[in-house]
């Protein structure tokens, strides 16, 4: 029974790692109330990912009213496709010829966040490396032999995996110590991981849009159900006392 | 069991109490129930304002858009309809439009902003038929009136002014929708000016 | 003038003599404890997932393309659409957690027993069905998982000799699963099996209160007619219908007394319900799962399918066993056994109060294997997992086993005469 027991105890986080990604994620800060924060990822997202992946089921002029941006400014600065601000954030490459392209059509985005988690997506943006045997000449260490070329390059600059000569127990040995970008890029380093983490945020907004509205909604029930519990608590006490 | 006496104003107060806490907590269960009934996000900008370029409009032609799923008219009257306006208002029901079935801004002679352009929504006010536009040969269903609506459902009859005639059975004058001049060439239809 | 309206329906219909029956006179034991708010949590939710899924079906669209963008649609441009969706989510889950609590107080108080075996047996059709309706909502929203995990468990019946393969295509409608798949679900889901769901729970009520309740002790209070004191009668009065033949002890009208109590259950259960809509619809991806919310994609499977946790210890079995047809008939075993409990249990004692402790371990074991399968079932089949789900499926089924062989001839503690506290 003693040695079952053990067994079940070192079991539990085997099974919890075989589930577990097999590389570790950086988590992302994530703070949906600011708007700046959402909108640099909103800009991001319209310029470098809107030409292959849709957000067909959000629209345009909702996700001005809740990022805080005026209808015309957005139309005029973020919105690239369909005519009225009231349309659906599609793209307008067809899904066969993307995916005689790409090997896949791009995925629509406004669920990733849901389905990968915040996480994942800000690691995955960060983890591009060049990789001469993939056909767009990058590939991604959380997401290996991605069909996706690294949209933003022209930010980060070409990154590598980098390796560095360290002693270990008296001997030499190469150690892979992350990405390092060739600093071709716009921006730095810090600059870029700030700018993924507003992309990030814009696409946990994007998968949910009302979770703002959903926690208020929520505080308000509980302030409810507090004093209707209450309530229910003192007449049930004043009737059972019948019963003593 | 004892026989402890009971406090009845104090369970009155509580299960009247409860009773209302309760029953604001249906209320509440209620609201997205009954909220959802309303016109979707995609109701709303299916149903959002439609421009109407009105530069090509010759007189006397209409321009059939569609707003919120019904037909609207822009119709660009000629000087001889307008005149004919005065003429006939014995035989109207309401002819100087008292009754709500316009904007305050085109509750005028015309029931227009601009006099040359009437705008309407192009449903009879009986029971939601479209009627007939005629420019010309309206005098076959009222003597002396040139142009105006028929409605080819039940026979109601309007003037040029979308007026209802007296003795049909529309009891209303044609619905004047909100719009305004975005410039010289465009209406909105579906918006009044300066609300967004 | 409210006497006046009252008098009039009850010259045309039952209304008062119904009232009095089933609450205002219905003589409940007095010492019931927390374990039976299920009941009255299992109507609630019952109730919610009603009227949520009859205001759902107004903007879903059943077809295999439109199905998905629907849900996004109440999700997004419906208003109050997303609570609609997680009230109905939520609840789906919060309806077995209360039914299996439900389930696990019949279990240790012996609700089962003579005479309420029927009682027992409504209540396992009520979980069948309930499952049936489980299973066949999730395919709806048509993401990954609801395809994937229709497909899995469509599968099963392949396992049958001679006709599965044929039986499979047949619940289908295709090749594999498809819109016809989907537009068959989405009938039997909103109409049929709600239907059916709603006359069970209805013939479940009707079957308790023709029987009574039971309580924690075990003991009835139901005694002979004639062999109580009037002083130890309490002081309320119960319906003649259940005076007629016996003297009622240590009962209390069911309303207000229970209606009341359970009042405070239902806030507590809503903070927990609550809680999950409004700050955690997924559960940590136990009552979403996170690759449901893309789209279903016949090409590609997600990489660990798993069923929703409600129907993980059964899958569990299935699992551990490595031929597909005794995999599929233990799994079905294994909800049978509990079927046919008031008949594997030959004691005479209900309570696990006045039981062995043999019959406590006992229990233990099988609240132990079943959690543990629903974990194993959740996730990956590796050997270790699999040959811990074998040991606890042995378990599973050793609880019944032992139980019939120990039951009959069990120590138990002594039976008071009358209910305690």
């Amino acid at each position: 029974m003693k040695k079952l027991l053990i067994a079940l105890i070192t079991l539990i986080p085997s099974l919890a790692f075989a589930a577990g990604p097999t590389v570790p994620l950086d988590e992302a800060k994530v703070d949906l109330h600011d708007k700046a924060s959402l909108q640099r990822g909103a800009q991001l997202y319209m310029n470098y990912c809107l030409g292959c992946h849709s957000l067909e089921y959000a629209r345009y002029n909702r996700m001005f009213n809740d990022l805080e941006i005026p209808e015309e400014l957005g139309q005029k600065h973020l919105q690239f496709t369909g005519n009225k601000a009231g349309d659906l954030i599609t793209i307008n490459m067809s899904p066969d010829a993307a995916g005689n392209w790409f090997g896949n059509p791009p995925p629509d985005l406004t669920n990733v966040a849901r389905v990968r988690g915040e996480d994942w997506i800000y690691t995955y943006l960060r983890s591009f490396y060049k990789d001469d045997s993939r056909p767009f000449g990058v590939n991604n260490t959380v997401f290996p032999n991605v069909g996706m070329p690294h949209v933003l390059e022209e930010l980060q600059g070409l990154p590598e995996k980098t390796y560095e000569e360290r002693r270990i127990d008296g001997e030499m040995k190469e150690v892979y110590v992350g990405i390092k970008t060739d600093g071709s890029g716009r921006l730095t380093e810090s600059e870029y991981d700030q700018a993924m983490l507003d992309l990030t945020a814009f696409l946990v907004y994007m998968g949910e849009p009302m979770l703002l509205e959903q926690r208020r909604t929520g505080w308000f029930v509980f302030g409810f159900l507090l004093v209707f519990t209450i309530l229910a608590w003192l007449l049930k006490k004043e009737f059972w006392r019948d019963l003593k | 069991m004892s026989n402890a006496p009971v406090d009845k104003g104090r369970r009155r107060f509580l299960t009247v109490a409860t009773g209302v806490v309760g029953g604001a907590g249906a209320a509440f269960t209620a609201v997205p129930f009954i909220a959802s009934w309303n016109p979707s996000a995609k109701a709303k900008n299916a149903g959002a304002p439609v421009e109407v370029n009105i530069a090509k409009a010759e007189p006397g032609q209409m321009i059939r858009v569609k707003w919120r799923g019904k037909p609207v008219w822009v119709v660009r009257r000629t000087p001889e309809m307008l005149d004919g306006l005065g003429k006939i208002e014995d035989n109207l029901r309401d002819p100087n439009s008292e009754e709500p079935q316009q904007p305050p801004y085109a509750a005028n002679k015309y029931r227009s902003i601009k006099e040359e352009f009437f705008v309407a929504v192009g449903i009879c006010t009986h029971l939601g038929c479209s009627p007939t536009y005629l420019p010309s040969g309206m005098g076959e269903h009222v003597e002396g009136v040139e142009s105006g609506f028929f409605c080819p459902c039940h026979g109601s009859k309007f003037d040029i002014a979308g007026r209802v005639f007296q003795s049909v059975p529309a009891p209303l004058n044609l619905v004047v929708p909100p719009h305004y001049y975005v410039d010289d060439n465009t209406i909105l239809v579906g918006e009044e000016k300066g609300q967004a | 003038m409210a006497n006046k309206f009252v008098q009039w329906m009850d010259e045309r219909i039952p209304m008062t003599k119904t009232w009095n029956i089933h609450l205002a006179q219905y003589p409940a034991p007095k010492n019931f404890n927390m374990w039976y708010i299920f009941g009255v949590l299992a109507m609630l939710v019952l109730v919610n997932q009603i009227l949520t899924g009859i205001w759902l079906t107004m903007n879903y669209v059943p077809s295999a393309e439109g199905a998905f963008a629907s849900v996004e649609y109440i999700m997004r441009d419906v208003e109050y659409g997303w609570l609609l969706r997680y009230m109905h989510s939520t609840g789906a889950s919060a309806f077995f957690v209360v039914v299996y609590l439900h389930m696990f107080r019949g279990m240790m108080y012996g609700s089962y027993q003579k005479p309420r075996e029927l009682l027992w047996l409504f209540g396992m059709f009520i979980f069948l069905v309930l499952m049936a309706e489980a299973f066949m909502g999730y395919l709806l929203p048509w993401g990954q998982m609801s395809y994937w995990g229709a497909q899995v468990i469509i599968s099963l019946f392949g396992a049958i000799p001679v006709i599965g393969d044929d039986l499979t295509l047949w619940i289908r409608g295709d090749y594999v699963i498809s819109g016809a798949t989907l537009n068959r679900f989405f009938a039997l889901h909103v109409i049929a099996l709600p239907l059916v769901l709603v006359i069970l729970v209805f013939l479940h009520i009707i079957a308790l209160h023709e029987v009574g309740s039971n309580n924690p002790d075990g003991v009835a209070i139901k005694k002979p007619k004639g062999s109580v004191p009037d002083e130890e009668k309490p002081k309320f009065k119960f319906h003649e219908r259940f005076t007629k033949k016996y003297d009622i002890v240590d009962a209390i009208p069911f309303y207000p007394y229970y209606i009341v109590k359970d009042l405070i259950g239902i806030g507590i259960f809503l903070f927990f319900f609550c809680y999950v809509i409004f700050f955690n619809p997924e559960m940590g991806g136990f009552f979403l799962e996170p690759p449901n919310f893309e789209p279903a994609n016949p090409l590609k499977t997600p990489e660990h399918i798993a069923p929703v946790w409600y129907f993980t210890p059964f899958y569990a079995i299935l699992r551990a066993v490595p031929d597909k047809l005794l995999g599929v008939i233990l799994m079905f075993a294994a909800i049978v056994l509990l079927a046919l409990l008031p008949w594997i249990d030959r004691g005479k004692v209900r309570s696990v109060r006045y039981r062995s402790v043999l019959h406590k371990l006992n229990l233990v074991n099988f609240v132990i294997s079943f959690v543990v399968l629903g974990y194993l079932g959740t996730q990956p089949a590796t050997p270790v997992a699999t040959l811990f789900a074998q040991i606890f499926t042995f378990l599973y089924f050793a609880f019944f086993v032992f139980l019939f062989f120990y039951s009959r001839r069990e120590k138990t503690k002594p039976v008071p005469e009358r209910v305690t506290s």
